[in-house]
């Protein structure tokens, strides 16, 4: 989809004075059965989720897969010295499966150091993020993004997407400043 | 800064408001504060020219960081035996500092990650600045370990890495242990912390007026735009970044306390240790960080998000953690008479009456045991000047507490044949001191260049954040909801 000028459709954006403006927005464009939108505010809004229809995020998928991978690892960089490479008697105690205890905190430390960049990558990737470019930069207004500004775009992908009915949808919601943003 | 010590406008408005406005939970931002004001007054602590405070301040800490650079490159280049170290005291001030300097860290898990999971609000107004506090206090306490085991150029040992010699680390030793417990601890919170940073790096891009700001904002800002699909993983990353870090602080001192505990010194050989340390730990890094804190929220302006019932809040938390450890040196002379053990006897008696009789007296039974009494009385939580007493002899108070568990352990063994008395040197003192200096210089770095407040978190705080915050019901229900000037 194109603007008379030759731009490329990106969204149908509005501004929403406040977070409960906002709230009440997503749960009509849920209702019209959009699927292809988003909301922008400068802090997560509680119960936000619910109202756009997202389920939780299966990030913690990915932690717990991250903690196992470090689980077995210490396993391995632990008992793979101290029973095959490297036996060593210290204090008379035996290096096997008989001390695990004391191997204990290092399979403890690797789990979370894993579990954490599993947790920290993952939110970067499932986001797309690091991406420096969106077309949402491209309207002057949504800098407020990161201060006081509540937004939604409805994206012009969307299969349900028209011109009219998004305006009409955002007009009829309490959007301001209504917009089409620009792609490129 | 007189009139602010004992916050006459809000005492005031207590007493004077009605019974049903005082079981009113207190604002967490005070006088009404809007989106747009929290914005302004943290960015703008950033984008403001340096003042000439600040340079002043930096030139003397940075000054103070330099020589204990210089210290540090004199005992690399000599050897240790620039420290007063020798028979029997091995350990003395290196690893005082390294555990006062890893104890101090552990408060900024604490505010950011234990009081997140526990749905402490307040906590959005500190955890930003506590957490960079951890993050330098860790950097600070590296430096021990690193440098005590003398040829630095070996430390690589450390690590569990393939070499020709064909030899590992044992797996097994609390030093060991020590390795990955700090390492992980150093890792894990400046991922946690760079993941808070982005939204509020975000912020600062978006008002960046140079090209370079714009530049350098954006990169680390990493194209974030506060999509809730965005805000949906990043709070499951959050929410599992703390319930990870949770354990993890926990764990940390613990395994520093194994080093001592794991031994069969008289005063270390305990039990005890782990959850003594860990309370220690937490309660020293909440006096740091409201020495930090005071400071910042007068020189900035900042009474309305950092508020006298936050002040009081750590105030508690300093009392409760102060409790546990009086607790713990009680129970250890109970357990040392209980025991039967001589020589346990003799190490607490000689604490109290040796020849460090007054670092106990002074560091642990005042500055740790009496001063944090004080907060008992609101009053003394409300009054700025008698916090910061109190957080200063914590400061000291718990320096004093690791040096007599140290060398007050180690000076008077077994035999008298082999008893000794620790001397510090130049170096080591240079060594402590230059270390304050690196931190306090990390952290004006830290308040000059990046927010010191989580903007993105205290909005949340504020009553028209949440959804259901309803204007217009609002002005009919000024007691219930806040009052419609909220928004103006």
């Amino acid at each position: 989809m194109r603007t008379p000028s030759g731009h490329k459709v990106y969204a149908m954006a509005a501004e929403y004075p406040t977070p409960h403006a906002l709230y009440e927005a997503a749960k009509a464009v849920r209702d019209a059965g959009f699927k292809r939108w988003d909301v922008y505010s400068p802090f997560p809004i509680h119960g936000m989720d619910d109202a756009m229809g997202l389920g939780k995020s299966w990030l913690s998928a990915v932690v717990l897969a991250g903690g196992i991978t470090g689980l077995l690892t210490a396993v391995i960089l632990e008992f793979g010295p101290s029973w095959i490479l490297y036996p060593l008697i210290v204090h008379g105690k035996p290096y096997t499966w008989r001390t695990v205890p004391a191997f204990f905190p290092i399979m403890f430390e690797a789990t979370v150091l894993f579990s954490a960049f599993a947790a920290f990558f993952a939110w970067q990737i499932m986001n797309g993020l690091p991406r420096w470019y969106h077309p949402m930069f491209n309207w002057e207004r949504f800098k407020r993004v990161s201060n006081d500004g509540f937004f939604l775009a409805i994206e012009a992908r969307d299969p349900r997407f028209t011109e009219i009915e998004a305006r009409e949808l955002l007009e009829r919601t309490g959007g301001q400043h209504i917009t089409i943003v620009h792609e490129d | 800064m007189a009139n602010e010590s004992t916050f006459p406008e809000v005492i005031a408005e207590e007493a004077s408001s009605s019974p049903e406005a005082r079981i009113q939970r207190q604002p967490l931002v005070l006088n009404k504060r809007n989106f747009s004001w929290i914005t302004e007054r943290i960015t703008g602590v950033v984008e403001q020219r340096a003042p000439r405070w600040w340079w002043v301040t930096f030139t003397f800490t940075a000054t103070i960081a330099s020589i204990g650079l210089f210290c540090l490159g004199y005992q690399i280049s000599t050897g240790v035996g620039t420290w007063g170290l020798n028979h029997p005291v091995g350990w003395a001030w290196d690893i005082t500092n390294f555990v006062f300097w890893i104890g101090i860290g552990h408060a900024g898990t604490l505010i950011s990650a234990i009081l997140y999971l526990l749905r402490q609000k307040w906590r959005t107004s500190i955890n930003r600045s506590a957490e960079a506090m951890t993050l330098f206090a860790v950097m600070c306490a590296a430096i021990f370990p690193g440098i005590h085991v003398g040829r630095v150029w070996m430390a690589w040992y450390l690590a569990p890495l393939p070499n020709n010699y064909g030899i590992w680390p044992n797996f097994r030793s609390p030093l060991m242990w020590d390795v990955f417990a700090v390492s992980t601890y150093f890792t894990v919170s400046v991922l946690f912390w760079y993941t808070g940073l982005v939204p509020d790096l975000a912020t600062l891009r978006d008002r960046s007026t140079t090209k370079i700001k714009k530049f350098l904002f954006g990169i680390f800002a990493l194209g974030w735009r506060g999509g809730n699909r965005q805000w949906r993983h990043y709070e499951m990353a959050y929410l599992l970044l703390a319930g990870l870090s949770t354990p993890l602080v926990l764990s940390v001192h613990s395994v520093v306390s194994f080093d001592f505990a794991t031994s069969v010194l008289p005063t270390w050989h305990t039990t005890i240790f782990p959850p003594y340390f860990v309370a220690g730990a937490i309660f020293g890094g909440f006096a740091m960080v409201l020495t930090l804190m005071l400071p910042a929220r007068a020189i900035f302006k900042l009474h309305d998000v950092i508020t006298p019932a936050h002040v009081d809040k750590m105030a508690k938390i300093i009392l409760l953690t102060g409790s546990f450890v009086a607790y713990a040196y009680a129970m250890e002379f109970f357990m040392a008479w209980y025991s039967g053990n001589q020589y346990e006897r003799f190490a607490f008696y000689n604490r109290v009456l040796g020849p460090y009789w007054w670092y106990w007296w002074v560091g642990m039974f005042f500055c740790n045991f009496i001063s944090p009494q004080l907060f008992w009385f609101r009053w003394c939580r409300r009054n700025v000047f008698v916090v910061y007493f109190v957080c200063m002899c914590v400061n000291a108070g718990m320096w004093y507490e690791r040096f007599i568990i140290i060398v007050g352990g180690l000076h008077r063994d077994f035999l008298p044949s082999s008893w000794g008395i620790f001397h510090a040197t130049w170096v080591d003192i240079w060594t402590f001191i230059g270390t304050l200096g690196i931190f306090t210089s990390l952290f004006l770095l830290f308040v000059r260049f990046l927010p010191l407040i989580a903007m993105s978190e205290v909005k949340i705080v504020v009553p028209e954040a949440d959804p259901h915050y309803d204007v217009d019901l609002a002005s009919h229900h000024p007691v219930g909801a806040g009052g419609m000037e909220r928004n103006q």
